[in-house]
């Protein structure tokens, strides 16, 4: 059995340590491979490993991968050991491993976007995302659970089977990047890339205990990342610390020729405004955020984290964004209407799943509505029904109003506050099934969270305290502070995230009565 | 025809036509694949140009140069921004199953095509008249792939399977809506060859029918004169100008047979069957197709182009139009200077004419004997190497009398066969086609000839003053043609007296 504490530490531990020649790659990445063989629910042979039927999951199965490209982890480790054993000039954080979103294309397996219509599709390309991370010798473990075509809060509309929350194994990890969220939280890998449409990464690192960010609007390149909502999706960091995530955006963050919306600036450094120091800032509180529709408990650890960032030397104001309570039905017209058209290209012609039919619209018709999820399917119509002649300057047109005002609300907010913040989700982890039926309920999940996807702007989560579940007393599960900056300010919120962590001391690992075993606790001891 | 005579008396027909034209840019219009024509299918494709999930459009700069350039010369109004929005509708060749496209903004407006079209009057005088067709949009999309559909008749209605090509799918595309302004087949035709010429002169497509790069579909309708707009039918697959004119003449008369038999008109598209010379019922558009535009979220607008539009202004060649208004201006008779402009030898008539060569003479050459030579040879003019100099010399040495006309085509055959490594007078030494105009020598061959044939002297002497050119046949047959024709008939007459 490898070192349980190489999977319960930070990546840039991780990195400290193979730099220091304390650890190899090789040693690393087993470490990370042993776990999820042991605690994942994967068939564990083969170049590939595969996550298996939700019908033959175990309870306690965490169920974060979909495909463990564990032959190919391994030989990259190998040779980034032999690279840096022949003295060559690494980056800084080689061999670190990472967990992948499986919306983002990567060569030599498949990427499923947890829909039967891509299955075993294996992408003849590699994503911008995926080729900075093999640049800088991150090491991708394999391709992570999510809601189907990333619609959904809770992964629970995967068509491979829910993931679950390694706080606690009957409760959501969140979504739609639920499985990169499980992964990072469950020790299965030290950090992971997730995409955040309306609060794809935010919502899950906020219920998984983590540290999520969802860069500014063209950050980081599209390219490769099979589209929900094009103009909303952005891909971005899990990590344990507000340190690792920095790292990690910094890694993917750079102008692609190849994304028509990729920004040309050059990118704000993230590492150095991490100096713990927050004093003199004003911080703004959104009125529109909070209140009703909020857990109590929630609402007792964001006053608490208000106090914290007061007693850091930061001026705290109320601000309001007048138009973020329009911004969920906005987002649920604009983002459906993208899904509508781009999913439209899965009609088995050409990749994917494919039902016979005598004709050709017969055989599209019959494809998708095989291949498509419930969830999927509803948002298709929806986004259908909101472009149609005679709706759509009812709907689509007017939810891009709407969305123009929030941008507009935005830089009026930023003209007297450095930064905004919110809680991440109104509600801790919620039971497996519990909103499984209620669409409307699970929408209700991006409230806080999708005022900053219509703006564009850059927004994270980080680990805020604990709180009690309302549905089980004595309960303690993770609460999300999120917190909002400048278009392009990535750095800010990094900044205030990091010096919000510093004094709040949050541990990230998993515990409770249901929650994931870590192997560190049998040393007594984590390396943090 | 004439429109006159189309239609029975009190009817007009309205024709508006949509041209899609294929820009020949390197790369398509979103990805860096090749848009060369005639490639095994499914070579020139890669993530993008097959909708590959996560693929994602760059937008080709040169296509919207070539646009601008096309909307420049067409008289339109250019776009302040430039964006795409998304047309959605399902189809096998349509990789994303949506085409990207233009739709409120297009990028050029307003424009309008003058056309020449030759009319003539109840006495079968010949006029030109000038017609204004009013340009309503030229927008940008993308072209969709191929279908092959195998089976019986190749069409999609039973065929068994169907194949797709996606080498086309992704080639830039200029769709170009008229104005309902059109009212005869031949103003439609000439539109439509006007429209070929002026994208051909610009060099941003090859414009061939055959092959696709220039297609055109046409809105036809009927109305008796002062009601409003009929219900129009939308005529496909037009593969020539030709075609253009017969369907549109078909169409108007089966349109005026439907409505005087009491019938009414359907919103329809209908299919241009070349051999049997009539339209058919292609589908009928019961409800306008919702296409669910919305703009692209993928694309940004590419806004002021104002610095562009001035650079394509700056690269505007001679258009046809005014390059034929010189040509007449020069005193090229107005069939030949057609001809040059439409054959593109412009560039040959300009050489031979800056190099001294008389301009009615050049063209009477370029338009002429030179095509049916090139032909002969089975070579373009550009492989044949005669240049604009060589016409010059040419109709010099006719002019000067040197050589005749026959003998100036054999010059220019030599000239064709040399590949223009020679000059004119250098092929007419070298083959020995030097005329005889040296009056001494031709003076002798006309005594001989004059003495040889008694009988016809006497004949002209009697009156019969057309009885000379069996004479100048004979002194051509004496010299094997190369006696001077016009020196001849002066000597003969002097002698004859």
């Amino acid at each position: 059995m490898s070192d349980p504490s190489l999977t319960s530490t930070t990546a840039l531990e991780l990195a400290r340590r193979m730099r220091a020649g304390e650890v190899s790659a090789r040693e690393v990445v087993d470490a990370h491979l042993d776990r999820i063989a042991a605690t994942d629910g994967v068939v564990a042979d083969g170049p590939v490993w595969h996550g298996r039927d939700a019908a033959e999951l175990g309870p306690d199965d965490v169920h974060a991968y979909l495909a463990v490209t564990a032959d190919a982890a391994r030989e990259h480790a190998d040779d980034i050991d032999r690279r840096r054993a022949a003295g060559e000039e690494l980056g800084p954080y080689a061999g670190v491993p990472l967990a992948l979103k499986d919306v983002l294309t990567m060569r030599g397996a498949p990427t499923t976007c947890g829909s039967r219509m891509l299955e075993g599709w294996v992408p003849p390309y590699d994503a911008t995302v995926t080729t900075s991370l093999r640049v800088a010798d991150v090491v991708v473990l394999g391709k992570t659970n999510m809601d189907e075509f990333a619609m959904g809060s809770s992964t629970e509309n995967s068509a491979y089977g829910d993931t679950r929350n390694p706080w606690d194994l009957d409760r959501v990890p969140g979504g739609s990047s639920g499985g990169s969220a499980a992964a990072v939280a469950g020790l299965l890998a030290p950090w992971a890339i997730g995409t955040d449409t309306g609060g794809s990464i935010r919502q899950p690192a906020a219920l998984t205990g983590l540290v999520g960010a969802k860069p500014t609007y063209g950050t980081v390149s599209r390219r490769g990342l099979v589209a929900f909502a094009s103009s909303l999706d952005q891909a971005g960091p899990f990590a344990r610390t507000v340190e690792d995530a920095a790292a990690l955006q910094s890694l993917i963050q750079h102008h692609d020729e190849r994304d028509s919306t990729s920004i040309r600036d050059t990118v704000p450094d993230l590492m150095g405004g991490l100096v713990g120091d927050v004093a003199g800032m004003r911080i703004g509180v959104v009125r529109e955020l909070q209140g009703e529709g909020y857990e109590p408990g929630v609402e007792a650890v964001f006053a608490a984290s208000l106090e914290r960032l007061a007693s850091l030397g930061a001026e705290i104001v109320e601000v309001s964004l007048p138009h973020a309570p329009s911004g969920l039905p906005a987002y649920y017209l604009i983002a459906p209407s993208e899904a509508s058209s781009n999913l439209a290209r899965f009609d088995g012609v050409r990749y994917g799943l494919r039902v016979d039919a005598p004709t050709a619209e017969e055989m599209n018709a019959a494809t998708r509505a095989a291949g498509f999820g419930p969830e999927v399917k509803r948002r298709i119509m929806i986004g259908t029904h909101a472009l149609s002649s005679g709706y759509y300057d009812a709907y689509y047109l007017q939810a891009s109003k709407v969305r123009t005002l929030i941008a507009q609300d935005f830089r009026t907010a930023f003209g007297e506050v450095d930064a905004l913040v919110s809680p991440t989700s109104p509600t801790v982890a919620f039971g497996l099934g519990s909103k499984a039926d209620d669409p409307l309920a699970m929408y209700l999940n991006d409230v806080a969270t999708v005022p900053a996807s219509l703006a564009g702007n850059p927004a994270l989560s980080v680990p805020a305290g604990l709180a009690e579940a309302p549905d089980a007393p004595g309960s303690q599960l993770p609460v999300g502070l999120q917190i909002m900056a400048p278009l392009k300010r990535d750095d800010v919120m990094y900044r205030v995230a990091h010096a919000f962590e510093q004094a709040t001391g949050f541990d990230w690992r998993p515990r409770g009565p249901r929650a994931v075993g870590h192997g560190a606790d049998t040393t007594g001891e984590v390396a943090r | 025809m004439s429109a006159d005579t189309l239609l029975p008396q009190g009817w007009e027909l309205v024709v508006g036509l949509e041209v899609h034209v294929e820009l020949q840019t390197n790369t398509k219009m979103w990805c860096g694949c090749s848009t060369e024509f005639g490639d095994e299918p499914n070579t020139n494709v890669c993530e993008v140009c097959t909708g590959q999930p996560g693929s994602l459009p760059v937008v080709n700069a040169q296509a919207i140069e070539d646009a601008i350039l096309l909307g420049l010369a067409l008289n339109g109004g250019v776009a302040e921004v430039c964006r795409f929005h998304r047309k959605n509708y399902f189809y096998p060749d349509l990789a994303k199953n949506y085409q990207i496209s233009q739709y409120d903004v297009p990028l050029i407006h307003d424009g309008h095509l003058d056309v020449d079209v030759v009319v003539s009057d109840d006495a079968g005088e010949e006029s030109i008249d000038r017609r204004r067709v009013r340009i309503e949009r030229l927008h940008m999309e993308e072209d969709t792939g191929k279908s092959l559909h195998v089976g019986d008749t190749g069409r999609l209605h039973g065929a068994d399977r169907s194949l797709i090509d996606y080498n086309r799918c992704g080639i830039p595309l200029l769709e170009i809506v008229s104005r309902p302004d059109i009212h005869d087949p031949e103003t439609a035709q000439a539109y439509l060859r006007e429209l070929q010429a002026i994208v051909q002169a610009l060099g941003v497509s090859d414009a061939r029918m055959e092959e696709g790069s220039i297609r055109c579909d046409a809105n036809v309708s009927v109305r008796e004169v002062g009601d409003e707009l009929g219900t129009r039918t939308e005529i496909k697959n037009l593969n020539s100008v030709r075609s253009l004119g017969r369907a549109i003449r078909y169409e108007a008369q089966r349109q005026v047979a439907v409505i005087e038999d009491g019938g009414t008109i359907r919103m329809e598209t209908r299919h241009w069957d070349e051999s049997a010379g009539r339209t058919e019922t292609l589908r009928v558009k019961e409800s306008v197709t919702d296409y669910r535009y919305f703009p692209d979220p993928d694309l940004v607008e590419i806004t002021s182009p104002a610095d562009r539009v001035e650079a394509a202004r700056a690269r505007l060649p001679e258009l046809p139009a005014a390059a034929r208004s010189r040509l007449a201006q020069a005193g090229v008779v107005r069939e030949q200077a057609a001809a040059i402009v439409g054959a593109g030898t412009l560039g040959w008539y300009d050489d031979a004419v800056r190099a001294g060569g008389d301009p009615q003479l050049v063209a009477n050459w370029l338009a002429g004997d030179l095509v049916g030579q090139l032909a002969a040879a089975e070579v373009t003019l550009e492989e044949s190497g005669v240049t604009g100099a060589h016409l010059a010399e040419l109709v010099g040495l006719v002019a000067d009398g040197t050589l005749s006309t026959k003998l100036a085509r054999q010059v220019l055959d030599g000239l064709i066969e040399e590949r223009g490594a020679k000059t004119p007078a250098e092929v007419a030494k070298d083959r020995g086609l030097e005329q005889v105009s040296d009056e001494g020598e031709l003076r002798t061959i006309v005594e001989r000839v004059i003495a040889a044939n008694a009988d016809t002297v006497e004949d002209i002497r009697g009156g019969n003053a057309k009885a000379i050119g069996a004479l100048v046949g004979q002194v051509m047959k004496e010299t094997r043609g190369q006696a001077d024709p016009r020196k001849t008939n002066e000597l003969l007459r002097e002698l004859i007296g």
